[in-house]
This record gives structure tokens, sequence and C-alpha cells, in this order.
């Protein structure tokens, strides 16, 4: 152990070395291949540790290099984006994108379309025999002119049946739906809104009337709880939907907004 | 009605008398009524029996004579026939009336972008319109065409103020620049006011009571800072940072105080004169979104009391000491002692009632069930309104923050709310692209007012009462009238 320090004293007394800083530049300089080396040598712990403070170094080194060139770089004027918004909204992280589209536009858009361009415009004809299923019935189960539904359905609130012997169409409770999640394309947010009614099974005018719901089949849903407003201020509240899944398989129905 | 008449000391304390209207009908049945009765005391005895639903102002006269404060000043009470019946005559004083507006008088279109703030000056005949394309609009209100587009800005025109006198106009941008405009040539005052980093939020003039010059304005930045600017000289007098969040709203109160709201949850109260903090409010468990003060109209309008001298072209002719009188006097009215009230409305659902001596919050009142994004006083501060993006609006007692009702109706969240002069209407502006006028007597809806296209994000009700413009998403200002 040194007992004074030495080599300060020296150096102060007789200086450094003439050649020193040559010395120390080219030392430093062959550091990097010294220490690569190093990094393909070492095996273990030891590796281990190296590498890790090697991946800080260059951590380090790039954070530098950024902060340097962002220095270097102007500052582009700001360009003015769209979609003001009013002081209180600024800090909310209002989902601009939410109601992207004005009302206005929209309304042009419904003009401009014809009223039936709907998202999924071919759908597969669904025929009867896959849809009904034939119930026998009679004492001697002879008869064959009752049928079940086996899609899923919509059966309105105010339906009553009918007396069993005059039945024809069973319209399983397990199958019947009252809601249906429904997207709003523009809004890109699902509700699970409630169905209003059928209003065209593509398949036939036959399954429209019985509520049947498969793919592609137009609903009538109840969104009043989205709070949309007419250009006269009235809330909307029953607006189409088209179904684009199949009900059946799934166990839900899930919708896109006709807007 | 009955009053006490228990002190049998004086012979002749009360008197038997009828009140009868000026053509001759009688009231009510004759009624024995302390000498002492004031006038105030009359007015509501005279309303009450005449079963008014609204209190109505009255004169009362004696014999030709008028009763300015008590009745034993009017009449001679020694010379009085005390068996007699005294004829009180009851004359109604015009009451003013703002009208509910009830249509659309014109769709001025004009903005590039979204409006996103609003104002009419303090004398009712300007309108400045502050939008997202850079541009802050002055309109003609009386032909309701654009007059002069100020452009100057480089980013979305956030707020817009009036000074006290109407002569000059503030806005400021998201980039944090505050500019003066003259309303009467449309052209740029001074230089821009640099100095925020972010965007200003809210921009007070001093009260021109304090000074006339309407030299002064406070700026409220969301970089924490409230900046003191003198426009003519176009440089900044002080910075008061303190706040460690945004500062949402900022109020140069009347009584040479400035209120500061911000995001770290508390209010700041500086003296403006050398900017030293005077006091912090604590209270709110989230962002404070605006504050009201309950000298807000007086403040606001100055000298121009919009109702009595709506038709007075006020600031060339007068001399501005009288008119500094004037402003002072209104101030005083609403606020004798110097110690104004203001709520504050906040992120956490709630509104805190506050008096500018204490830092111990006078009450706190809860009921909304999100956001409340506005809170604006009565004119007459008997009421403050606020609204929230609950959907609703709710009206509080100003005098102790007692809940008084709730006006239902928006399907979407509300944004801000304006008074009408006579404190009788509000008229709200929401999401759901409709205004909504509300009646604070009936407490019932007054009117719907359909016609933008998209989100109302500003909303104003002229100092006079006369119109009120909306400004929203769908770019396009509009007026409404009775």
């Amino acid at each position: 152990m040194p007992q004074n320090e030495y080599m300060e004293r020296h150096r102060k007394l007789h200086g450094r070395r003439l050649d020193y800083e040559e010395r120390k530049r080219k030392r430093e300089a062959r550091l990097p291949k010294i220490r690569a080396k190093k990094a393909q040598k070492l095996r273990g712990i030891k590796a281990k540790l190296f590498n890790k403070e090697r991946r800080n170094e260059k951590i380090q080194m790039k954070k530098k290099i950024q902060a340097h060139e962002e220095k270097k770089v102007k500052k582009q004027e700001d360009k003015v984006e769209d979609g003001a918004l009013p002081t209180y909204l600024l800090d909310r992280g209002v989902q601009s994108s939410a109601k992207v589209l004005s009302n206005m536009i929209k309304q042009k858009r419904k003009e401009k379309a014809g009223k039936w361009d709907v998202p999924i415009p071919k759908v597969r004809a669904q025929s009867d025999a896959e849809v009904f299923k034939v119930l026998k019935s009679g004492k001697s189960r002879r008869k064959a002119w009752k049928r079940m539904v086996t899609k899923v359905t919509f059966v309105g609130e105010n339906f009553t049946r009918k007396p069993p012997k005059f039945e024809r169409f069973i319209r399983p409770m397990a199958l019947r739906f009252k809601k249906a999640h429904v997207t709003h394309p523009e809004l890109k947010a699902t509700f699970h809104l409630p169905i209003l009614g059928v209003k065209k099974n593509p398949s036939s005018p036959m399954f429209t009337s019985l509520g049947v719901i498969t793919k592609g089949t137009v609903l009538e849903v109840n969104i009043s709880e989205l709070g949309l407003v007419t250009q006269t201020g009235k809330v909307v509240w029953g607006k189409y939907a088209q179904v684009t899944n199949n009900p059946e398989n799934d166990g839900c129905i899930n919708a896109v907004l006709l807007v | 009605m009955e009053v006490d008449d228990s002190d049998d000391r004086d012979a002749i304390h009360t008197i038997q008398a009828r009140l009868v209207s000026d053509t001759g009908e009688e009231a009510g049945p004759p009624i024995d009524l302390p000498v002492g009765i004031t006038t105030a005391q009359l007015t509501l005895i005279c309303n009450a029996l005449l079963q008014n639903e609204e209190q109505t102002p009255y004169l009362f006269f004696v014999n030709e004579e008028e009763v300015k404060q008590s009745l034993d000043k009017a009449i001679d009470i020694k010379k009085l026939d005390t068996e007699a019946l005294i004829d009180i005559v009851y004359q109604p004083q015009a009451l003013f009336k703002v009208r509910p507006v009830t249509r659309c008088t014109s769709s001025m279109p004009g903005h590039a972008e979204a409006v996103v703030s609003l104002n009419f000056s303090p004398c009712g005949q300007h309108l400045a319109s502050g939008s997202g394309d850079t541009t802050l609009r002055l309109w003609d209100l009386n032909t309701e065409t654009p007059h002069f587009t100020c452009t100057g800005h480089k980013q979305w025109v956030l707020c817009v103020a009036w000074s006290p006198d109407s002569t000059k106009v503030a806005s400021s941008c998201k980039n944090g620049e505050t500019r003066i405009w003259d309303p009467n040539t449309g052209k740029q005052l001074g230089k821009p006011l640099l100095g925020h980093k972010k965007w200003i939020n809210c921009i007070s003039w001093e009260p021109y009571h304090d000074n006339p010059d309407c030299r002064r304005i406070a700026t409220a930045g969301t970089d924490g800072d409230v900046r003191i600017w003198d426009v003519v000289l176009g440089h900044s007098e002080r910075i008061l940072s303190g706040h460690t969040g945004g500062v949402t709203a900022v109020r140069w109160g009347g009584s040479g105080v400035i209120f500061t709201s911000s995001k770290d949850r508390t209010i700041k109260m500086w003296r403006a004169s050398d900017g030293v903090l005077c006091r912090t409010m604590t209270g709110h468990a989230h962002w404070v979104n605006n504050l009201a003060l309950n000298t807000d109209y007086v403040l606001r309008t100055g000298p121009f009391h919009p109702v009595i001298d709506k038709l007075k072209k006020y600031s060339m002719t007068t001399d501005k000491n009288e008119l500094r009188e004037v402003a002072l006097q209104r101030y005083k009215k609403v606020c004798p002692d110097g110690v104004e009230s203001l709520v504050s409305c906040s992120d956490d659902f709630t509104l805190y009632l506050w008096r500018s001596n204490s830092s111990k919050c006078v009450a706190r009142m809860t009921g909304h069930q999100n956001v409340v994004n506005d809170v604006k006083y009565s004119p007459n501060v008997m009421y403050f309104a606020s609204a929230s993006f609950d959907k609703s609006v709710r009206l509080w007692n100003a005098h102790n923050g007692a809940f008084i009702c709730t006006f239902r109706g928006h399907v979407q969240a509300v944004y801000t709310l304006a008074w009408s002069a006579d404190s009788r209407l509000i008229v709200s502006g929401s999401k759901d692209s409709t205004l909504k006028v509300w009646s604070v007597q009936t407490k019932k809806l007054e009117q719907e007012l359909p016609g933008h296209a998209d989100e109302v994000f500003a909303v104003d009700w002229a100092p006079d009462g006369s119109r009120v413009a909306s400004g929203g998403k769908d770019k396009i200002v509009k007026l409404w009238a009775y």
C-alpha cells in the first residue's frame, strides 16, 4: 500500500512523460478492439456482467447521440391541426376520432349511397329445410305440419301464443334474443342494445315476419343510449343494423349499425 | 303578513290601511300595518295579496306622496286620524325582462374550422369569435354579417375576451400567444404578447374601476403560470408562478385580487399590484375546471349598464373618471365590503363555494354525476348554474350553495351555459348539437333550439339580453333572438 501520494508528487515535480498524451490516445483508440475481443472470449457469469454493462453503455451512447441530433434540427412551425377543440376539452383525451365525421357529412353520405347499401351485400340463402325442423304430432306421430325454428329469433314483447293446436311455428325460448352487440362503424365502439324488431331477413319474407335472425338480417335497434341527435334536435332512437355473424352458432348477435 | 305589534307604549303604532291600485281596485281586505313598515315589506305584502307568481317591484303612494323608505316618513302620524282607513296606492314598476330566444335569426358561415370561443362585447355592439382556422372574426350585429377577419395567430384561437370598455379584444391561441385587436378597424394593436410556453386557457381584463384605460390583462397558461401583461407596452409585467398544474381559469377580481384555478386541485388568490400569493384554497380532489365570481357580470360590463344605457353611446363622449365612478358603484352594489364569493367546479363532480376572506369553503355542492365543466353566477347574484358532462344543468342558491333544481333534457354532455341579463333564463350548449333555454322561475325547459349540425362549443348571451350567439364544430356562428 502506498503510504503517500507519491505518484502525484512525482508528477508535480517532474511532469509527465513527453509522449504521455500520445500513448494515452493510442491506448484509448485500441480499447474498443480489446473490449470486443474480450466480449467474445468471456464465458459464464463474467460474460453476463460484462454484457450487461456494455448494453447500458450503448443505451447511454445512443441517447446522447439522439439528444445531439435533436439539438441540431431547427424547430419547425407546428402545423395547424384539424378538429379544433375548446380549452376545456384539450387535455381530456377526447376521442377526437370518436365523432370524426360530423352529422353533416353523414347526412350527405346517406343521400349519396343507396338506401340498402349494406355492409354484407351478399348473403347465403337459407332454405326452409335448414331453418325449420319438422315436428311430428298426433297420437301416432303421423302428422307433420308443425315446424320448429332452428335459428335465433326475436319475439316481440306483445307476442301471445296461439293455442297449441294452431301453433304452426315454434320458436324455442332458448333461441330467443332481446339484445344485440351493435358496432358503430365510425365510433369504432360496440354497444349492447335492445332489439326493436326484425326489419328484413333477406332469405324470405316469411322469416322476416317470424323474426328469424341469420347472418345478413337487418334489425332495428334502440340506440337512444348513444345520444345521437337529428338535425332538428330530436333524439334518434331507432336505427337499422345488419347482423354480421351466425347467431345460431355463436350464441350472441353481432351487428353493425347502418349509418 | 301579520306584523307583530306587541309594543303598546306608543298609542299609535299600527294603522288600518288597504292597498289600492291606481285605478282604485282593492288588492285585499284592510290590514293592520305597523307605521314603521318599509317599502320592501310593503312589496312583499302586495305581492302576496295579489298572488303574483313572480315578485314584482312596486311604488307606494299615500296622499299622492311617494313612500320612499318607510310609511312613517311619508305620513305625519301626529296629524293622522288613526281610526280612519288609509289608502296606500301601489303602482307596479316595469320589470326588465329578457324574452327567451326562440329562433335562429342568422347562421353566419365564414370560419373554416370549428368555432371554439365566442364573446359579446360589454356594450352589446360587437361579437368576436375565435376558431380552429387560426382567425378571430368580428361580426356586424346590425346586419348579422361578417365584419372583420383578424389573421395573425398561428394556431387555434382558444379564448376571446373583451376589455370592459369594449375598445379592445384580446385573443389567445394554442401556441400561447395573445394578441390585442381593435374592433372598429379589425387591426392588431401592438405586438403579440409572447411568453407562455403552452396554450392559454383563460384571459381576464383588469376591472374598469381599477383602471379605466383597460391596459392590463391576466392570462392563465397550461404551463402553470399566470402572466400579467401591459397590452400597450406589449410586455409581461409579472409572472405569477406557484401552480404545479395547468391554470384553467383566471378572474381579476374587483378588489385588486386575482383568482386562479388550476389542475393541481387548488385555487389561489394573488394580489394584483405586487403578485404576492395571498391565499390557497384546497378542497377539490381533481382538476378545478372553472371559476365564477359573484362580480363577474358587473366586472364584465364595467361602466355599461346594458339595460338602462342600451342606446347611450359611451366612451367617446363621457369622461373616464365619471364612468369609473359608475363602474365602482355598480361593483360596490354587488360586493359592498370587498369580499367576493366565488364558485369553483371540478372534475371530482363537485362544486365549492368560497369567500375571498377565508381559505375555508362555505359549502361543498355534490349532486353531479360527471365532470362539472362550467359554472356561472346569475347577473343578480341570486343563483349560480353549473353545466356538467352528466347531461344536466343544475341550479344552486348563491348565498349558501343550496341545491335548487336540475334541468334535464340534453342527451349529451353539456359544455357551457350563459345567463340572460335579467337572471330569469339560462341557455346551455351541449355536445348533442342543441341549445336549450331553461327558465329559472318555472324550473323547466323554456325553449329548445336545434340547428347546429354538430357539437356546440361556445355560447354567449348578449349583456343587454337581446340575442344569443353560439358556435360549434359545424363552423357556423348562429345568432338567436326572440
